[in-house]
């Protein structure tokens, strides 16, 4: 039997109370969700609004806690919400969000290259961070880029045609 | 409502519209496999075990999750259904930790059984247990998510039920899990320890915190003196353990069997649920003539109270002072008795058997302690004791009748009702009303604050004055109670809040399938040891009389205030928003 004990790093007790959760940090909660009036269907839509204010673009347990006592959700609610969509995160990710879709058509044109090239560049595999926090590998379901497969996403920014080294070096190059 | 005849493995049925294939089966005994189905709970159809083979339908269909139509034929044991249902055992048994022997649920496991009837004793499957850490840090409760089947029954109590909700599912696919939210350990949420999720665990992932070994520990050592108390509700539930009808009363049996096992001296928390009522229910008179918070509400339950020092802590001032009958006892242990015994009370060892386990941590709490010891040392759930019988190998059904010991022997009727909702509520208006008016009640039972609905109310005619008083069982029903107090809209003077639906009987350290038909045997039960009784007032049990006499002066003295009142106080679970830094 396998204890995933730090092998799935969703737990996020590490996370220092207050430490990311400012007096400005919560107006820009108030307003995203005032934007949305406060309405819990559009629940999704405000964690990602929130996900991208805040560093490391996650969603810290203060931060749910935040959001679940302005909207009277339960927070094991929104924890439910946030572990469903890949979109959105528990743990610290990174500055910037590498996401490598893992759809069929990218596996076809050649995605290995791609991950094997960020791998070996910034030295991190899938769910990991750099050490100095700023970068994060990650899949992710497709995101319409087949056209331009194999194809990453870097926090929210499409590139297309990875087929060679450089051409991956080129767009890291971009987010230094 | 239309009757539907159907047809089950050829066997006629008629059943009114709306019911399950699952239910239409059970008529004609016909038990169709299941696992997340639970007869209290709302259909989930999520195991898929139960799944049938419907005339007329291309796939197979789940019997729990549809209604019976006119003309219906099903067939629940074809070649199909059965290969089907196999296979899923199998899967859920490849990822589930099958370490048996080890399991507080061995023998008494839904997995096992099924296992069993489909003749599986090994999965063929490589197993694959991903598993989240063992939470075990909480004085109650155990999760251990390498057994969870992910069923969803303890979601549904701690979300529907209690509305604590702690427990969610999480995750997709091969990560789905069951856990509080950012899986945190139980102490460190609202979790408040009633153990309902443990109650409706088909298998072995949420259990009560074993504490059996501790107190066997404690009874082979000649040193110590061990005493044990055994709360209202558990007579009334052990009997299920050992086989016996539901609701069947055990007193004497329980009482002969906790001998045999070898404590020292064997008493009744009735004796201080009466001791609870003299306190609480001249608190509740002072409250009422001299000005003072009300609604006032009772503190006996220990869900209850770690419920509203969590999340309503600002309601504080509308609990009574009173501490619950377990820790009355466990105060007296370890101060009346000694001293009556001429004894050191840090040898005197107080266990209590509770159908609760929220009761393992109201004992672990600092305030709890009395003359410099924990005033309680180990608290068992019915569960542990019914274990404890059988481990020492007594035949519990073939004991002779045994009776509890003095000075906490005697317990009236009003302390045994502790043990159903509404009961502290009935044994307190009986001395309340005697103790203000002078007078003898007209009639001592007041039938409107029993039963399983969920709130329930009364107007009590005290003089010419009208008390209006309510009960609530189960946190969520408790909720509705607390937004009226927060709005000031309570129309209430005396609140009785349980945390588990239906009071005591149904708390969640009693036998396993506790349902709601099983509560209300119980329920009958607890009553029926009331009117049996002929002591039936809390202020006229002889040796509460006695207590007040020799040792405790007056209710609300000195020396209650001292041993059996205590302060609650926030758990300091919320987030303080008020108070966010500024940005650096």
């Amino acid at each position: 039997m396998q204890r995933l004990e730090g092998v799935r790093q969703m737990n996020s007790t590490k996370t220092e109370s207050f430490g990311i959760l400012t007096r400005e940090l919560a107006q820009e909660i108030d307003k995203t969700i005032n934007h949305y009036r406060s309405n819990s269907t559009k629940l999704v839509g405000i964690l990602l609004d929130i996900q991208d204010i805040i560093p490391k673009q996650y969603i810290p347990r203060e931060v749910a806690a935040y959001v679940s006592e302005k909207m009277n959700i339960p927070l094991s609610k929104i924890y439910d919400v946030i572990s469903f969509y890949a979109a959105l995160s528990d743990v610290p990710r990174a500055d910037y969000v590498i996401q490598l879709c893992d759809s069929v058509v990218c596996k076809v044109t050649g995605n290995t290259t791609l991950r094997d090239t960020i791998s070996q560049l910034l030295g991190i595999k899938e769910q990991e961070s750099t050490p100095d926090g700023k970068y994060w590998l990650e899949y992710t379901p497709c995101f319409g880029a087949c056209d331009i497969s194999p194809a990453m996403r870097i926090n929210g920014k499409v590139f297309g045609h990875l087929t060679t080294q450089d051409s991956v070096k080129a767009v890291l190059d971009q987010y230094r | 409502m239309k009757n539907i005849k159907i047809k089950i493995d050829n066997i006629e049925v008629i059943v009114p519209e709306g019911t399950t294939i699952l239910e239409a089966a059970k008529k004609v005994n016909i038990n169709i496999p299941h696992l997340c189905y639970h007869p209290d709970q709302a259909i989930k159809a999520n195991c898929r075990l139960c799944v049938v083979d419907v005339s007329g339908s291309r796939k197979l269909t789940a019997a729990c999750s549809s209604f019976v139509y006119e003309g219906m034929e099903v067939h629940t044991n074809t070649k199909k259904v059965r290969d089907m249902q196999k296979g899923i055992l199998e899967l859920i048994l490849a990822n589930h930790d099958q370490d048996c022997l080890k399991c507080l649920r061995n023998g008494n496991c839904e997995l096992q059984a099924l296992c069993q009837r489909f003749n599986i004793s090994k999965t063929n499957l490589v197993d694959t247990v991903d598993a989240l850490p063992l939470d075990d840090t909480n004085p109650s409760l155990i999760r251990d998510s390498a057994k969870c089947v992910k069923c969803n029954r303890c979601v549904d109590a701690c979300q529907k039920v209690q509305e604590v909700h702690v427990l969610t599912h999480s995750h997709r696919s091969v990560h789905y899990n069951i856990t509080p939210a950012y899986e945190m350990p139980l102490e460190q949420t609202f979790c408040v320890f009633c153990g309902q999720c443990a109650a409706v665990c088909p298998v072995g992932a949420i259990v009560e915190k074993d504490d059996t070994a501790k107190v066997w520990d404690a009874i082979y050592d000649p040193k110590k003196h061990v005493i044990v108390q055994v709360a209202p509700a558990v007579r009334v539930a052990l009997g299920d353990a050992f086989n016996l009808p539901k609701g069947t009363i055990v007193t004497g049996k329980m009482v002969a069997a906790l001998r045999r096992l070898g404590f020292d001296k064997i008493f009744d928390t009735n004796f201080t649920a009466d001791l609870t009522i003299m306190e609480e229910g001249n608190e509740l008179i002072q409250r009422l003539t001299k000005g003072g918070t009300l609604p006032m509400i009772t503190s006996c339950s220990p869900g209850w109270i770690n419920f509203i020092e969590g999340r309503y802590d600002h309601l504080l001032a509308h609990l009574s002072s009173c501490k619950s009958p377990q820790q009355m006892f466990g105060a007296l242990s370890k101060s009346y008795y000694p001293e009556m015994a001429g004894m050191d009370p840090k040898n005197v060892y107080t266990v209590s058997i509770m159908p609760c386990t929220a009761k393992k941590y109201e004992a672990q709490r600092p305030e709890m302690m009395t003359n410099g010891v924990a005033e309680v040392d180990a608290v068992l759930t019915t569960r542990e004791l019914a274990r404890m019988i059988q481990s020492a190998g007594i035949d519990f059904v073939a004991l002779e009748e045994d009776q509890f010991d003095n000075p906490f022997g005697i317990g009236t009727g009003a302390g045994a009702i502790f043990g159903a909702t509404g009961g502290v509520m009935e044994a307190a208006l009986r001395t309340a009303y005697e103790v203000i008016t002078g007078k003898g009640l007209p009639s001592l039972n007041f039938t409107e604050v029993r039963g399983l609905s969920g709130i329930k109310e009364s107007i009590v005619l005290i003089d010419d004055m009208e008390l209006k008083v309510a009960v609530a069982h189960g946190l969520g029903n408790a909720k509705i109670l607390l937004k009226q107090i927060e709005k000031g809209e309570s129309p209430y003077a005396f609140i009785e809040i349980m945390a588990c639906p239906g009071g005591c009987i149904g708390g969640g350290g009693q036998p396993i399938k506790s349902t709601r038909d099983v509560k209300e045997k119980r329920i009958e039960a607890i009553y029926k040891i009331d009117e049996d009784l002929p002591l039936r007032k809390s202020h006229k049990n002889p040796d509460i009389l006695k207590l007040y006499d020799n040792y405790l002066g007056e209710p609300l003295g000195h020396k209650s205030h001292q041993l059996l009142h205590t302060h609650y106080h926030s758990r300091g679970m919320k987030y303080n928003f008020s108070e966010l830094p500024n940005h650096k």
